[in-house]
């Protein structure tokens, strides 16, 4: 029963349909998600005793943070699946996952120098997680980059699904950064295995915001996806059939 | 706390709100730049469809 439900929806007009019919919902839970992440956040939420209300950028930065690496990781494991089982939908989730990838390590990059200017008094520092973040903004931008050079597509999508596996190794370095090496940047807050060291009031709209932030990536992730697929399908009898609407 | 407070974010206004506002652009491009590749994608291929039946 399962097996054959997602077998139909691994086929590519089934998946565009239910996809298509699925998306308003998904994205409409987002905007709540966020909405009550950003009014806890900015409003319920305490001053920080130590940043002030400085400490606010954490709801945009963390999230951010965070899904440039979840993301990366659901795009290599994609891109594994591609590469043995040759599943298209998963190729297609490989490159969609990309742009949106590099736009979440952009914004953590760029929300967190912003933080960094007023509580370390500099905007960059070329410490391990610093460094170790821009390289992966530049794994994004050059999967994208290989993908748009290679004209078949089904080869693009290998020669991207390696690159991306290689580019694994870099996930552990980011995550560990903070204790490997000596860094301005502070240690993990919410992700400690004991007790996190943030109240309440705090850390709710934090996992609202990246909840959201979650929800966000699928409703994108699933936009991109379609169209990719549209591209790639523009021949078969289905596109054909849906825009000439027979 | 009073509405001017809450924008002067206690002196970190440029650096809370610069952080918010470039996070909202991009998140807001993200979304509408697959929304309008997807009707130039249709809209390519239905003029695409329609000049093939017209040569058959």
């Amino acid at each position: 029963m399962i097996m054959k439900f997602l077998h139909k929806l691994a086929s590519p007009p089934h998946f565009y349909r239910l996809v298509g019919r699925l998306i308003p919902w998904l994205g409409g839970l987002c905007l709540l998600l966020l909405l009550a992440g950003l009014y806890g956040g900015l409003v319920l939420a305490p001053a920080d005793y130590q940043q002030g209300e400085g400490f606010r950028i954490i709801y945009v930065h963390v999230p951010s943070a965070w899904m440039s690496l979840f993301i990366y990781m659901v795009m290599a494991g994609a891109g594994a699946i591609g590469l043995i089982w040759r599943i298209k939908l998963a190729e297609v989730m490989t490159i969609s996952s990309a742009p949106i990838g590099a736009a979440f390590t952009f914004l953590a990059l760029v929300t967190g120098s912003l933080w960094g200017k007023p509580m370390w008094g500099t905007y960059w520092v070329w410490d391990a997680r610093l460094t170790s973040e821009l390289i992966l903004l530049f794994l994004y931008l050059g999967i994208m980059a290989l993908y748009g050079a290679i004209e078949d597509k089904r080869t693009a999508s290998r020669a991207i699904a390696i690159l991306a596996l290689v580019g694994v190794v870099n996930i552990p370095i980011i995550h560990y950064s903070v204790e490997w090496w000596n860094t301005l940047h502070q240690g993990p807050t919410v992700t400690k295995f004991d007790k996190p060291s943030i109240h309440l009031s705090m850390l709710i709209p934090l996992l609202l915001m990246a909840v959201g932030f979650k929800l966000y990536y699928v409703v994108t992730l699933l936009m991109r996806a379609r169209n990719e697929l549209l591209v790639r399908e523009r021949n078969s009898r289905w596109v054909a059939e849906m825009v000439t609407g027979k | 706390m009073s509405l001017a407070e809450f924008f002067h974010m206690g002196g970190y206004a440029f650096y809370v709100w610069g952080s918010y506002g470039i996070a909202f652009i991009v998140l807001l491009l993200n979304l509408f730049l697959p929304q309008y590749q997807h009707r130039q994608q249709l809209r390519k291929l239905t003029r695409r469809h329609k000049q093939m039946e017209q040569n058959t």
